[in-house]
């Protein structure tokens, strides 16, 4: 298993540093659909060089990255381009140690041969590492790609069953884009699942287990934000971090539902639709939290799934955060019946962004209308995943529980 | 399923036939709609056009030398009352051009700029004519400057008129656009402008090479095949018909009959001619480089076709006068009307909604057989216990006999445009050709020499070569030919619907149980290349000069430095879609064909 690996890091490594040499890298920079003004590099480097002339970074509604990131970047400015591609090869690792060793806590296994099992690890990794919209968030330089080195070890934290380091890291992301809050729900059932505490609201030690997770998150998120009051010495942050996920003051076009709408909305409505489209993020947690309960891991999948799609300026390196755990479920793959329209469609997508982009805005032929309109079909695209996979799980589990209890029938 | 495979290629032949028929019928007059004016800015042609006819026109005399024209221009223009500049420029071309036999292209533009009287200059219209040393274009030069000495004494101009001299036509047009709005995408070297106007709405090209004018031709086909707003188009045919100037389009007159077979004949033909010209990509008139801004442009050529029926100067000059009386009356830019059409003749036209479904219906085929192969990709492995193969992630050894020639076929794409224009010292050294030849002949080699990979990559993968890799090959390869002509199509509908007529059916139908020397015969008789050289000969006969095989060769390779020269110079996507994506899409299915 090494030497794949090793390959498929040299690779994706080589792949990264040519293209980052090449002229394609500004260009690359530039897409809207690579980078959102929350994670763009230009907006860090503008941040920097605000910090650096002693003024706030927050100042002029460009920089909208947390303190910790400008001070981690403060540091390697310089070696930026390797930051980024060791926080890729962090993220594999993460993402093959946590392959290799959650099956044998999950029961999901015994469908699948062993050899197969073998090579899910290698081929998540192929997935994330050689995944087109991995490689263009990273030689772009969005900071998407730290945020998504952040989950996924948060998710290997999780897996190993260590609680205290899975809180910090939960608040950490939390800390960078509140939407991985909806993460503490999936987490919270793995560790009860873990530590076979039911889940029962009236029983104590749910409860004890509860709060005792929820106070090292929270307290964590706590220590975070104060670090960061006292690195920059205000409280300027919280409205330009938060107060930007939230309200979305820029409509930038990028993959989202939401900048067509707020474009074209009057100003009366604005709060209302902005609360409905972010209650739409955090609204399927607890739907989905009770339905999954005894499939944390693949409830963290959906969620990530619905924060990518859902989020107020998603980018495709967040699309490609989801797509990498697919693999995991291979076994799912004989029942996906649509799969094959659904990827074409996304791929369809895919190349026509840019080339509606150019029509719209270079060309002046097409209008918003156009490049809204693939926005909408990419988004359906992963929303069709995304429920296909749902359901396919729930047919698996149906036909599995069928056949154990027609097993031990049998016995 | 079982109705799927039973069906699918009965469908897919239907499909092509249907595609022919409806793009053919596109020029049945029923079909086509009427042009008229969409802009309301520019309603009726009711102006009062009192003509540059008492002004004497001054031709510029062809023997002085290119410094002395420029002075004596700006003298000109000066006395005429503009404010005149100047502005040099300069270009490295990658290899010699074969017309004019040097590497360094160094030229002047002078413009002059009639400022509005009493407006703000925010907006500006363009009035261009290329000039260089020679013949060339002197008439049009001359009637610039009589048009300039008129226009200095009417009142009503809202916006800053530029007269534009440039040399080295196409050249010249991208230095001072370049320099204009700011960019430099090209990698010319160009002095700043001194003087501006505000933003362009609107830009005219005059070409007249006699002072003998028998019909206007109206050229439209701009670079990468973007077209003006059809509005110009309307503006202009309108006040044809008004001063009774005749107009012609692709050369070619427009006739009334068209329910007889000639009066079809005729309307394909022009139709034809539009999408060669928009399929090649290039700029067919110096108005082409002022669409990349998004400002509307049209090159008008006075034709001398020895009729009885002359038009004088005078009615040109009240033509040009009326359309930029009208094109001054815009509120904003011209967006009113269709952006993508085709003209069947000057009256009447294809808007986009018609002819997509043709190529529609060809990219149908390549999803219908994509479809067929993913369901008999997936049909066996269902009963298997271990789990579905499917096409996005094969196991292991099987990815590398799929990814071998994808990745084989576009590093060969990657030579063939790169190596061309950096071998050609080498090749001169060696070879005792010129330099432009040169480049030719290596991106010639370069294509032949991709004909013989499969069996050396057969041989590298030491025969691992199964039933189902090439299936899955030919899904992916299916797939990305079917997103990558939709790309194409969507930006220059002639060139995606030229390479689908000749890709997708070799490609649909290619396995490689098919007799192998029939099957690669007329693979290569219907590969990229190929279609160029047939697009030639077609080209040669619709323009009634039908040409030799000899010379049609000749023709070919000249297209293809031009196409190679076009991209290096002014940003042209032909060359480098063929050579990076198109070439090494065939390369794989190439490659199915050998698979053993």
């Amino acid at each position: 298993m090494a030497a794949p690996l090793t390959l498929l890091l040299i690779v994706a490594v080589t792949i990264r540093a040519v293209l980052f040499r090449s002229s394609l890298a500004e260009l690359i920079s530039a897409r809207v659909e690579v980078v959102s003004p929350l994670n763009a590099w230009k907006r860090v480097v503008e941040g920097l060089a605000l910090l650096d002339l002693g003024v706030s970074p927050y100042s002029g509604d460009v920089f909208h990255e947390t303190p910790l990131m400008i001070y981690l970047f403060h540091f390697t400015v310089d070696y930026a381009e390797i930051v980024f591609i060791v926080s890729a090869y962090f993220f594999r690792k993460q993402k093959y140690a946590l392959e290799s060793d959650r099956y044998s806590a999950d029961c999901l296994e015994l469908l699948r041969s062993p050899k197969e099992m073998f090579y899910i690890p290698l081929k998540v990794a192929m997935f994330y590492l050689l995944n087109p919209f991995t490689i263009l968030s990273c030689v772009a330089k969005s900071t998407c790609g730290l945020n998504n080195a952040i989950i996924a070890l948060f998710i290997f934290c999780t897996l190993k069953g260590s609680a205290l380091l899975s809180g910090i890291l939960l608040a950490l992301a939390t800390y960078q884009s509140i939407y991985p809050l909806t993460l503490f729900a999936p987490a919270l059932l793995f560790f009860l699942q873990r530590l076979y505490i039911p889940v029962n609201l009236r029983r104590s030690s749910f409860w004890f287990f509860t709060l005792q997770y929820a106070f090292m998150y929270v307290g964590s998120l706590v220590v975070i934000t104060g670090l960061s009051f006292f690195l920059l010495g205000s409280w300027d942050f919280i409205p330009s971090v938060y107060g930007f996920i939230f309200s979305v003051p820029d409509l930038t076009p990028n993959i989202g539902l939401f900048w067509y709408f707020f474009a074209e909305m009057f100003e009366h409505f604005r709060l209302f639709f902005s609360c409905v489209f972010q209650f739409n993020v955090f609204f399927y947690t607890i739907p989905l939290s009770i339905k999954l309960k005894e499939h944390p891991v693949f409830l963290i999948f959906m969620q990530i799934a619905i924060i990518s799609i859902f989020k107020s300026y998603p980018t495709v390196g967040d699309v490609a955060l989801y797509m990498a755990f697919l693999p995991a479920w291979s076994h799912l793959y004989r029942f996906l019946r649509n799969i094959f329209l659904v990827s074409c469609v996304l791929l369809a997508c895919s190349a026509l962004f840019p080339v509606l982009w150019h029509l719209w805005i270079y060309a002046g032929s097409a209008n918003s209308n156009f490049y809204y309109a693939i926005t909408l079909l990419f988004n359906f695209g992963q929303v069709k995943v995304f429920t296909t996979t749902w359901l396919t799980n729930c047919e698996w589990k149906n036909r599995w529980r069928n056949k154990v209890s027609l097993f031990i029938n049998l016995y | 399923r079982g109705l799927l495979t039973r069906l699918n290629t009965p469908i897919c032949i239907v499909c092509y036939l249907a595609a022919i028929v409806w793009f053919m019928g596109l020029a049945f007059e029923p079909f086509t709609l009427r042009t008229d004016m969409s802009e309301n800015a520019m309603g009726s042609t009711m102006v009062l056009l009192r003509g540059a006819s008492a002004v004497p026109r001054q031709g510029v005399r062809s023997s002085q030398k290119t410094g002395a024209v420029s002075t004596w221009l700006v003298k000109a223009m000066q006395s005429r009352g503009l404010e005149v500049f100047t502005q040099s420029f300069s270009r490295k071309l990658p290899f010699p051009d074969e017309n004019k036999e040097r590497y360094m292209v160094r030229g002047t533009n002078v413009y002059g700029i009639l400022r509005a009287p009493r407006a703000p200059r925010t907006e500006a219209l363009v009035i261009s004519a290329p000039c260089s040393p020679g013949d060339s274009n002197n008439q049009a030069v001359g009637l610039l400057l009589a048009l300039a000495q008129y226009f200095r004494n009417q009142v009503y101009w809202a916006k800053d008129i530029i007269f534009l001299v440039n040399e080295h036509d196409l050249m010249g047009t991208q230095a001072w656009l370049e320099a204009y709005h700011h960019t430099n995408i090209t990698g010319m070297e160009y002095s700043p402008l001194q003087g501006r106007g505000g933003s362009i709405q609107a830009a005219l090209s005059l070409e007249l090479s006699s002072d003998v004018i028998t019909s206007l031709d109206l050229i439209l086909d701009g670079l990468n095949g973007q077209l003006p707003n059809l509005d110009l188009a309307n503006l202009f045919y309108a006040f044809c018909q008004k001063l009774g100037v005749l107009c012609t389009i692709q050369g070619k007159l427009q006739r009334n009959d068209w329910d007889t077979a000639e009066g079809y004949t005729h309307a394909a033909q022009t139709m034809m001619l539009m999408v060669l010209k928009q399929a090649c990509g290039r700029s067919w008139g110096d108005h082409g480089l002022f669409l990349r801004y998004h400002i509307e442009a049209a090159s008008v050529r006075g034709i001398n076709s020895f009729r009885h029926y002359k038009t004088d100067a005078a009615t040109i000059g009240r033509l040009l006068e009326g359309m930029v009386r009208k094109l001054n009356n815009l509120l904003e830019r011209l967006h009113q009307s269709y952006f993508f059409y085709l003209l069947p003749s000057l009256s009447r036209f294809v808007s986009i909604g018609c002819y997509m479904p043709a190529f529609g219906l060809l990219v149908v085929i390549l999803l219908l057989r994509a479809l067929d192969l993913w369901v008999h990709l997936g049909a066996p492995a269902l009963a298997a216990v271990e789990g579905v193969t499917e096409a996005q992630q094969p196991s292991g050894p099987a990815v590398l006999t799929v990814l071998t020639p994808v990745v084989i076929s576009h590093l060969t794409g990657v030579a063939l445009y790169l190596l061309p224009v950096h071998l050609q010292e080498m090749a001169v050294e060696h070879f005792p050709v010129s330099e432009t030849e040169a480049v030719v002949l290596t991106a010639v080699a370069i294509y032949t020499t991709g004909l013989a990979l499969p069996h050396n990559t057969q041989r590298l993968l030491s025969g691992e070569g199964t039933e189902q890799g090439w299936k899955v090959l030919k899904l992916t390869a299916l797939l990305y030919l079917a997103v990558l002509l939709g790309c194409t199509a969507l930006i220059n509908f002639s060139l995606g619907f030229v390479l689908a007529v000749t890709l997708v059916p070799i490609t649909a139908s290619m396995t490689p149980h098919m007799p192998k020397a029939l099957s690669a015969l007329v693979m290569v008789l219907l590969s990229p290349a190929f279609t160029i050289l047939y697009c030639v000969f077609i080209y040669q006969e619709l323009i009634e000069a039908p040409v030799s095989v000899s010379e049609g060769w000749m023709l070919f390779l000249s297209v293809i430095s031009q196409g190679i020269l076009d991209h290096a110079l002014y940003g042209s996507l032909v060359y480098p879609l063929l050579a990076l994506f198109i070439y090494p899409c065939w390369l794989m299915f190439w490659n199915i064909l050998f698979w053993s």
